[in-house]
């Protein structure tokens, strides 16, 4: 386990790098190293983020030795995961996929050579792990899709995606939690609402949770909707 | 009930900041904060302030804002005339205001942002834990948004402590290309050998699509050596990132928290600053320095700062 690199991002941030490839034993090793250095605490770090194959720790260089961090972060990396305790919660969440709300089901449906329908089988036919959330606040990058419907994202991304939006791109797939631009073809829509900074746990997802996703109809999606107008 | 400012003219683009949201890039919130860190420092010392507190962040163009109450307030960061009830009045200095007093920024000489502190701090709902505006999310500071006329941004309650002694400004804005130290990484070896000496060979200039997120800039070509795209990582204040036309984004403070494009160099915190006070049309030279120099750098950029700040009010 001694094959973790860790160069320096300016001089308050280093990043501890695994294998360079989308990978969930990869990304696991990243986020327990970013697991380990939040349970230690130290001082003078200010954030840590992990991403696909990367833990960035971000510092105040004048309180810590970067040199020291580096020992840590190595330590940190050589202590082997255990998938039982790394792998976060399994998060159910209902999607709607009808047209209305999935203005390119056709277009994944053209490119994959099957019909809609199928489309949407494929997709909430397995669990995705959230490899890292990143863009916007709580947007989660999921994958991996099957291979069928994995094409690239669109050429010209939209300029406005409403919030809930459920989408591919490139094997990956995510939720726009808030209405953004955004270059991923859209399938359908949830009604939960993925992020609130005024919460005390401000996003549904973490980086290494599993996601497992429900077709519900239009009916079911506007009384998930509703119900969740009323939750203090 | 604490006073406030009311806002008679907004400037082109006047946002609430503090020190950043930081703690939450794990879950994709962006850090924010102000463009110039040294400044917002320096103004908050000023007048006595904690050094996280919120100041007004002015850009390229300054308000008019009135007083309600008794207050000390200073401006430092780029060179603005300043006007208080009409009368010229120095930056970098603690200033007393009365009730019902007019602030009032003229032209501007150098550098692109000013910051304005008020004793007493501005008093906006923190969002996880931060006042700092953050415009592309619209998160914090006053509604998430820029200033405008007739804003009212409350107050918190203004020490009884006095302010700091009157010092000299310890941030210094260069005249012409302005030089910015950068470590080379954290993808160095994603590009083609000649890189760096292509990103230190000429200036870069500022391009006007530049805002908070990013500055585009224009100047050598940077070549990776195979493409430009990454799994998508980090993106710190600071970070050269080279999409495939070869032309960096470096990435301010209402970048993402992520980013897939390969990252050349990271500007050093010591120099944030200087960046932070570019315009577009301005220039940038860039110098690769090590972490002992960055180090070095930090410490002389932090020194009157912190004398500042320790000072006995």
């Amino acid at each position: 386990m001694n094959d973790v690199r860790v160069v320096a991002a300016g001089d308050a941030a280093l990043v501890a790098e695994f294998d360079d490839r989308i990978d969930v034993s990869v990304n696991r090793r990243a986020i327990a190293v970013a697991q380990a250095l939040r349970h230690a605490s130290l001082a003078g770090v200010r954030d840590i983020v992990p991403a696909y194959r990367t833990v960035t720790v971000y510092f105040d260089p004048l309180r810590v030795d970067a040199a020291e961090l580096e020992r840590q972060l190595r330590a940190a990396a050589a202590v082997e995961p255990d998938a039982r305790e790394l792998d976060g919660p399994l998060v159910h969440v209902p999607v709607c996929y009808h047209a209305a709300f999935g203005p390119d089901l056709d277009v994944v449906a053209q490119f994959a050579g099957i019909g809609g329908r199928e489309v949407v089988d494929l997709h909430a036919s397995r669990d995705y792990r959230v490899f890292m959330l990143g863009f916007v606040p709580g947007f989660a990058y999921m994958g991996t899709v099957d291979l069928r419907i994995a094409l690239p994202r669109r050429s010209a991304p939209r300029a406005a995606v409403p919030a809930g939006s459920v989408a591919i791109a490139g094997g990956q797939t995510g939720i726009y939690p808030s209405q953004t631009p955004g270059g991923w073809h859209i399938i359908g829509r949830t009604p939960l609402a993925l992020v609130s900074l005024d919460r005390a746990a401000p996003s549904l997802f973490a980086a290494g949770d599993r996601v497992r996703f429900h077709e519900v109809d239009l009916a079911a999606f506007e009384q998930i909707a509703r119900a969740q107008e009323f939750v203090p | 009930m604490n006073g406030g400012l009311l806002i008679l003219a907004p400037g082109l683009m006047t946002t609430v900041q503090d020190s950043g949201r930081w703690g939450r890039q794990s879950i994709g919130v962006s850090v924010s904060g102000p463009m110039d860190p040294f400044a917002h420092r320096l103004a908050n010392a000023l007048v006595g302030n904690a050094r996280a507190a919120a100041t007004l962040e002015v850009t390229l163009s300054g308000p008019a804002v009135r007083f309600d109450d008794p207050r000390v307030v200073a401006v430092a960061g780029a060179e603005f005339d300043l006007f208080l009830d009409d009368v010229p009045v120095p930056q970098a200095r603690p200033m007393i205001v009365g009730a019902g007093a007019v602030l009032r920024f003229g032209a501007r000489h150098r550098g692109a942002r000013a910051y304005l502190a008020v004793s007493g701090g501005f008093d906006v709902p923190p969002v996880l834990g931060s006042r700092a505006t953050h415009l592309p999310t619209a998160t914090g500071g006053w509604q998430g948004r820029t200033l405008r006329r007739d804003d009212y941004v409350p107050l918190g309650p203004a020490s009884p402590k006095r302010h700091r002694a009157p010092g000299h400004t310890s941030v210094t804005i260069d005249a012409g290309p302005s030089v910015v130290r950068v470590m080379a990484g954290p993808d160095v070896e994603r590009f083609v050998p000649e890189a760096l000496e292509a990103l230190v060979s000429a200036p870069y200039h500022v391009s006007v699509e530049s805002n908070r997120m990013g500055f585009r800039l224009e100047g050598p070509v940077l070549r990776h050596r195979v493409k430009a795209d990454i799994p998508s990582d980090a993106t710190p204040f600071g970070t050269l990132q080279v999409p495939g036309s070869g032309q960096p984004v470096l990435l301010m403070a209402d970048r993402q928290t992520t980013g897939g494009y390969a990252r050349l160099a990271t500007v050093i915190t010591a120099d944030l600053g200087i960046a932070g006070q570019a315009a577009p049309g301005d220039a940038l030279r860039f110098v690769v320095c090590n972490r002992a120099e960055a180090l070095l750098a930090l410490v002389r950029r932090e020194r009157p700062l912190l004398a500042l700040e320790g000072a006995p009010a």
